[in-house]
């Protein structure tokens, strides 16, 4: 009975996973003609993004900001615990794509990180991963697509959820067909005996913001007390982050400074 | 006497420490002794926030390249705009940088800093990388300092880049999206940088 029941799994993942393969490829497909730049500076809609911007600011001061300031308040255990359960989960996600990038050690790795802190760190309240030498790295769909060489297209901000591009949303969108957690939550599919709801889904990416934010709060102030512009600031930042992961690089970039003795 | 020769003392050894504070020429060791001298200084409770924004003034001035690091956040204006005009905008971007990285310098200045290692890029550039410790409410920051070397003597610090993020080029697309958003038109950086410094 077992091996019927393991048979029908691997159609049915088969399925899954060639539908998901053929709408990721459509989608880099469609982007790699719309794009041709690694860097996007362009605006989709400057007007009305720096409007929900400043939405998203309001937002941000009336409450994401209130709740992370009580967050940080927490006893450390309980919100380095927060921090680590919500990374696990985001493991989760890196998997798939490290395999889409062709990183196998690397997916080895957040295997190995994601099954040692859910077993022994208690559901991924503790890291002792990385303690073992397991550092997992965050990949989504996005940074794929960049991989690919996938440009990011036009700019955006997005109500609640921030900066974006073109390329980052439709990771965004196709992170939810390769993500088991995604899956079992946000699609309400049962898989291994595992189920949940939109509303787990939905908590656990708030706790991940929340636990972001209360981590930055000096950056963040001291961001906005500095920026003459901050709405640029902000893309900046945002864009240069995508590339650094894109490239998984930190390295500067000489030649952007050009010569300025001439 | 004796309390008027000590007064005078201390007086000129404040005065050598204000006035001629040097640095190490070794990239590594010249961004470890600026930073901890920096942060030691912000965190002196002795000094009024008056004397702590002199000193970080001067050692700015000293061994920051504020004129390099203003002509790379005015991108390629900087080649059009008439001399007068590039005079008045360093002028104003001294100002406004000296204000934003006291700002930056005293958010930051409780914290552990370690440099860590440096990478000599070319004969201009060396990159000196660093982290501020986790501490209780923040998470370890990684700082990669930018000192360019043409003259190896004097070492100056070009930019900041926190967690792989650059503060030079935050600021030129800040910049360049203030210029884009008004025909080019200096005057209207001008305005933007006023209105921060007069805050």
């Amino acid at each position: 009975m077992f091996w019927v029941v393991n048979i029908i799994n691997f159609y049915i993942w088969k399925d899954m996973f060639f539908k998901k393969l053929t709408v990721l490829l459509i989608l880099a497909f469609t982007l790699s003609f719309n794009t041709v730049s690694a860097k996007s500076e362009k605006e989709c809609f400057e007007k009305v993004s720096r409007g929900i911007f400043k939405f998203n600011k309001g937002f941000d001061n009336l409450i994401l900001k209130p709740i992370a300031k009580g967050y940080n308040k927490l006893p450390e255990p309980i919100k380095k615990g927060t921090g680590n359960f919500t990374s696990n989960i985001a493991t989760l996600l890196s998997i798939p794509n490290y395999l889409l990038q062709g990183e196998l050690e690397s997916a080895g790795d957040a295997t190995g990180s994601f099954l040692i802190n859910t077993t022994v760190g208690i559901l991924g309240l503790g890291n002792p991963a990385a303690s073992l030498g397991f550092e997992a790295q965050k990949e989504d769909l996005g940074q794929t697509l960049g991989t690919y060489g996938v440009g990011g297209g036009c700019y955006f901000v997005m109500p609640i959820l921030g900066p974006t591009t073109v390329r980052d949303t439709v990771g965004m969108i196709g992170d939810t067909l390769v993500d088991p957690f995604a899956q079992i939550t946000w699609h309400e599919k049962e898989m291994k005996g595992f189920s949940g709801s939109k509303q787990d889904y939905l908590g656990v990416k708030a706790a991940a913001a929340v636990d972001f934010r209360g981590d930055n709060m000096t950056n963040f102030d001291s961001l906005e007390k500095n920026s003459i512009d901050l709405y640029s600031s902000t893309k900046s930042l945002y864009l240069q982050n995508r590339e650094r992961k894109i490239s998984n690089s930190s390295d500067a970039d000489d030649d952007d400074w050009g010569n300025l003795e001439k | 006497m004796k309390r008027l020769i000590l007064l005078t003392f201390s007086f000129l050894l404040i005065s050598i420490k204000v006035l001629a504070v040097t640095y190490n020429s070794e990239p590594k060791i010249f961004i470890s002794e600026l930073v901890n001298d920096a942060i030691k200084t912000l965190g002196d409770k002795n000094l009024t926030q008056e004397e702590k924004n002199t000193f970080i003034a001067k050692i700015a001035k000293d061994n920051v390249d504020i004129k390099a690091l203003g002509l790379y956040t005015l991108g390629d204006l900087r080649k059009t705009v008439e001399k007068e005009t590039l005079v008045k905008y360093q002028n104003l971007f001294e100002k406004y940088f000296l204000k934003s990285l006291t700002s930056r310098l005293t958010d930051y200045t409780s914290e552990k800093f370690e440099v860590i290692n440096s990478d000599k890029k070319n004969a201009k550039y060396t990159i000196v990388n660093s982290r501020i410790a986790e501490s209780k409410d923040k998470p370890e920051i990684k700082i990669d300092w930018r000192v360019y070397t043409k003259d190896p003597l004097k070492p100056l610090i070009r930019d900041l880049i926190v967690e792989g993020l650059s503060l030079a080029r935050t600021q030129r697309e800040e910049f360049s999206s203030i210029l884009n958003s008004n025909n080019n038109d200096i005057n209207a950086l001008f305005n933007k940088l006023q209105e921060f410094i007069s805050n």
